[in-house]
């Protein structure tokens, strides 16, 4: 049946439906992501020593420019929708796809370098709460890949019957990436840098 | 549930001139996204889960009434694990109360009165064809279902179920032998999936797809209430979720979150990191579980709302005050959570604070009954079944309230932490608070879902028997809670000298839980017999009522209204003076 | 959200410009990290450069500068209880008793062995 305001906007609160139901998962995530670095902060306040100098800077800084850069070419995918350019759309959003790719790769390389040394998450509550962090990020950043595949393949059909409501999920999947970006963007620091 | 998907006459059949095509089995009443087959399957299954977890009580209830005495009927079955020789063992004991917690509350309570009663009756209520993102919706629903697969599955597991308390506290849960506890976290993790992906679902519903006309001060408490909810389980679970997560690390990765440094278990030294903090794993946990506790009795004010104004002939009494203090309550419910932790050795700046908010958030709670109580009157009170179970909820949950409080209060909380006070305190307001509001609500929407009316003659016994025997059941907790009586012992306290006088109790609540089990017994006959042979109702609202959902069929087809629905006017015009009939439904365009 | 080609355009000017700025505050951090500040003033600088960068991908990429009042109301609440996730389990450790309130003092030099 049809549900309404789907694509077109109610107008006493100007939202889509999927636009108000993406914010509202991402408050979730807020508060999910929020736990862990409550945690981060109380194990951290509770310690004797903390560990500076473990993770590879360096490599956290090449995945931060890559995680930002992939955030760019999301929004760029879902403005060329906006300006009906369907092919500009696939490439940016291919390139959203790739540089997660690249990211998580990045990501697999600081673990097993970790693990050689028989150094995992029960080696001190440090890696723990490192290996949480990231690892849940990791599996954000792989649930938006699963969707962006999903829009890049079978999903991109709904372009030929309802434009609009394919922008609208590439745009609430921009949301979402976004979102992983920004967590990411205050992961960096807490754990690569102080 | 077959009536609510092919009940087609001419008035039903295409509802808002859609049309669809015919499904099969599977999609019509497995995998549905209809929101009152989802409802519906809420309802059953936690309608299943409520009697499994009131049966796990019953066994305990035997094990605390006649310590060591062989189980009768079941004992031989339980296994040598749990019960050698028909006689249980502490171990077995354990894990029955953490699952008889568990179970009632995230399997039972919550998934009936927000995933069924909110799925079925919300929608309607608001004049929506269904919920915003009904895939999402059938999906919450297995999530759910699956969750609870893996809880009871981990029954029959080498070590049993999970035996560390509902609350699963560290370092107790992380070193419990087994797979019961990772089951139950797994199990957790599900569950809390299932909620936020519901209520995501619920407050867009309600914001985006209400009927013409329907203003945000024109929407039944009932609508309100589920609001709110939605919004607690939305913020409130994810932390849990986290520490879930951080407690399976615990227990299967070897790491140290919640583990102090020094531990010693059976003798030897644990070969972790440590310098973990288990009140981290308290913090986590009781920053979801306070919230719920208001997740367990917000919709049930709502449903005994929408019973007493329909029961009563009259608008409630302070509508607005109802509305701003449900707000408010849910607010300050998340910054009440540390009255849990009172004895955790917090001092006594903090303590303050938390006992402050605690004391704050009761106001809202005794403007919300009070309003209720006020509500009756100078009101034509019907006596039907829904509404004997929504007037005893008002004094029940009084009562609960009020022993609430000094438990709220740190120094009182002292002596009566840990005790069976707080077994007494929590079950007044959830078990004749919430599942009598429960049945309230089953018993009065029961028409609308299957066009039959149930049974008032076996509704009123089964009132009258179950309002007598859960006052007997919980009522002597708190003589035993102030005499010093503690929680979770498998022997009921007989351990200790100080509880001598208090153990005859013991055998009185057992009587009069396993009498209260024969009191269901009326409530299960009528609930399926009144599905194909309960009296048809005459029109679509048989009760007089005055909300939207009325003005669907009974029960509804898909797509739920055969016209647009559109509002008029407030929820609750009964009795309006110069009007023909004692009611005045929001959904008609004239006064009658 | 305008919808026309020319805002559209002026856009993605913007996403291209935050999108340096952003490169920029990285490069910032990571320089001011090899400074090796105190402990309490290098969290200061990192969270007020990390929530620069936040809110630069919040308000341009995320539209939250131009976004509905349910939007606004729901992430203010979720704010207000982020903030008490973050700061009210701090504070329980801080205070114990045995210890006096530790508001006016620097937080205790070891907290999980002693306090438990």
């Amino acid at each position: 049946m049809d549900i309404p305001y789907t694509v077109e906007t109610r107008p006493d609160t100007g939202l889509a439906n999927g636009k108000l139901g993406i914010w509202l998962f991402l408050a979730s995530e807020v508060m999910l992501f929020g736990a862990l670095f409550s945690t981060y902060v109380i194990l951290r306040a509770g310690s004797v020593t903390w560990p500076r100098g473990e993770l590879n800077v360096w490599l956290g800084m090449v995945n931060t420019f890559i995680l930002i850069g992939s955030s760019v070419t999301m929004v760029m995918a879902w403005a060329s929708l906006k300006l009906h350019d369907f092919g500009k759309h696939r490439w940016y959003l291919l390139a959203t796809f790739v540089l997660a790719g690249i990211f998580l790769v990045n990501k697999y390389f600081e673990y097993a370098d970790h693990f050689a040394r028989g150094e995992g998450p029960w080696h001190s509550t440090f890696l723990a709460i490192y290996f949480t962090l990231t690892g849940l990020h990791g599996l954000h950043i792989v649930g938006g890949m699963v969707v962006m595949a999903y829009l890049l393949g079978p999903g991109a059909k709904l372009y030929k019957r309802n434009p609009d409501q394919f922008t609208n999920r590439v745009e609430y999947t921009g949301l979402y990436w976004h979102f992983v970006d920004l967590v990411w963007i205050f992961l960096f620091p807490i754990l690569y840098l102080l | 549930m077959e009536k609510v998907a092919t009940h087609e006459t001419a008035a039903h059949g295409h509802a808002m001139e859609h049309a669809h095509p015919e499904l099969g089995f599977w999609r019509k009443y497995v995998f549905s996204t209809d929101h009152k087959v989802i409802g519906i399957q809420y309802t059953i299954t936690a309608l299943l889960f409520l009697l499994f977890g009131f049966t796990l009580m019953m066994i305990m209830r035997w094990q605390l009434a006649y310590p060591g005495a062989p189980i009768p009927i079941i004992g031989n079955m339980l296994g040598m694990a749990n019960a050698p020789g028909g006689i249980m063992l502490p171990e077995f004991y354990n894990q029955l109360g953490a699952m008889h917690g568990t179970i009632m509350v995230f399997l039972g309570v919550v998934p009936l009165a927000v995933g069924g009663f909110g799925n079925f009756v919300m929608p309607l209520q608001i004049g929506a064809p269904d919920m915003a993102f009904p895939k999402l919706n059938m999906a919450s629903y297995w999530v759910y279902a699956v969750g609870g697969m893996v809880m009871l599955v981990s029954f029959v597991l080498p070590g049993g179920a999970a035996n560390s308390g509902w609350t699963s506290y560290a370092p107790l849960s992380i070193t419990a032998i087994g797979n019961g506890q990772t089951m139950w976290l797994i199990g957790m993790i599900f569950l809390i999936t299932s909620s936020l992906l519901g209520s995501v679902n619920f407050i867009v519903t309600i914001v985006q797809l209400r009927a013409k006309g329907l203003t945000w001060m024109r929407l039944p408490f009932f609508v309100w209430a589920q609001l709110v909810t939605a919004f607690l389980l939305l913020l409130a679970f994810p932390p849990l979720e986290a520490a879930g997560v951080l407690q399976l690390m615990d227990r299967l990765a070897g790491t140290s979150f919640f583990m102090p440094s020094g531990l010693v278990v059976g003798g030897q030294p644990l070969q972790i990191s440590g310098q973990g903090n288990p009140l981290l794993w308290q913090h986590l946990f009781w920053f979801l579980a306070h919230p719920e506790v208001y997740v367990l009795i917000l919709p049930a004010m709502g449903i005994v709302s929408e019973v007493i104004a329909n029961n009563t002939r009259k608008p409630l009494w302070g509508y607005k005050a109802l509305v701003y203090s449900v707000i408010f309550l849910g607010f300050m419910s998340f910054i009440v959570w540390a009255h849990h932790m009172f004895m955790t050795g917090m001092g006594t700046t903090i303590s303050a604070f938390f006992q402050t908010t605690t004391m704050i958030i009761s106001i809202p709670s005794v403007v919300i009954l009070t309003a209720l109580l006020l509500s009756l009157w100078g009101a034509s009170i019907r006596y039907t079944t829904p509404m004997l179970f929504a007037l005893a909820f008002l004094p029940m949950f009084g009562i609960g309230g009020l022993t609430g409080l000094p438990l709220g209060l740190a120094p009182s909380d002292i002596h009566l932490h840990d005790t069976y006070y707080v077994i007494g305190h929590f079950h007044y307001v959830v078990a004749p608070g919430t599942i009598f509001a429960l049945f309230a609500g089953i018993y009065y929407w029961f028409p609308k879902a299957t066009g039959r009316m149930m049974n008032e003659m076996l509704g009123k016994i089964h009132f009258v028997g179950s309002f007598i025997c859960i006052n007997i059941i919980f009522m002597p907790m708190f003589i035993q809670g102030l005499g010093g009586m503690n929680r979770r012992m498998y022997d009921g306290g007989a351990q200790y000298a100080h509880n001598a006088q208090l153990l005859k109790w013991n055998v009185v609540i057992g009587m009069a839980a396993w009498t209260m089990a024969l009191f269901q017994l009326p409530f299960i006959i009528n609930f399926f017999m009144s599905i194909r042979g309960g009296k048809k109702v005459t029109n679509d609202n048989p009760w007089d009522a005055t909300t939207l959902e009325w003005a669907a069929p009974s029960p509804p087809g898909h797509g739920n209204f055969v016209t647009e629905p559109v509002v008029y006017r407030g929820p609750y015009e009964y009795s309006v003076p110069g009007a023909a009939r004692d009611f005045t439904p929001q959904f008609e365009a004239e006064r009658a | 959200m305008h919808s026309d080609p020319a805002s559209i355009k002026q856009g993605i000017r913007k996403y291209l410009m935050i999108g340096a700025a952003l490169y920029v505050f990285t490069v910032i951090t990571v320089a001011v990290n090899q400074v090796h500040l105190a402990v309490p003033l290098a969290i200061t600088v990192a969270l007020i450069v990390a929530t620069i960068k936040g809110s630069m991908v919040a308000t341009v990429f995320m539209h939250l500068s131009h976004e509905k009042r349910w939007i606004y109301g729901a992430l203010i609440l979720t704010v207000a209880f982020f903030i008490v996730l973050m700061c009210l389990p701090g504070f329980t450790v801080m205070d114990t008793i045995g210890r006096p309130s530790a508001w006016a003092s620097a937080p205790p030099a070891h907290g999980a062995e002693a306090g438990h």
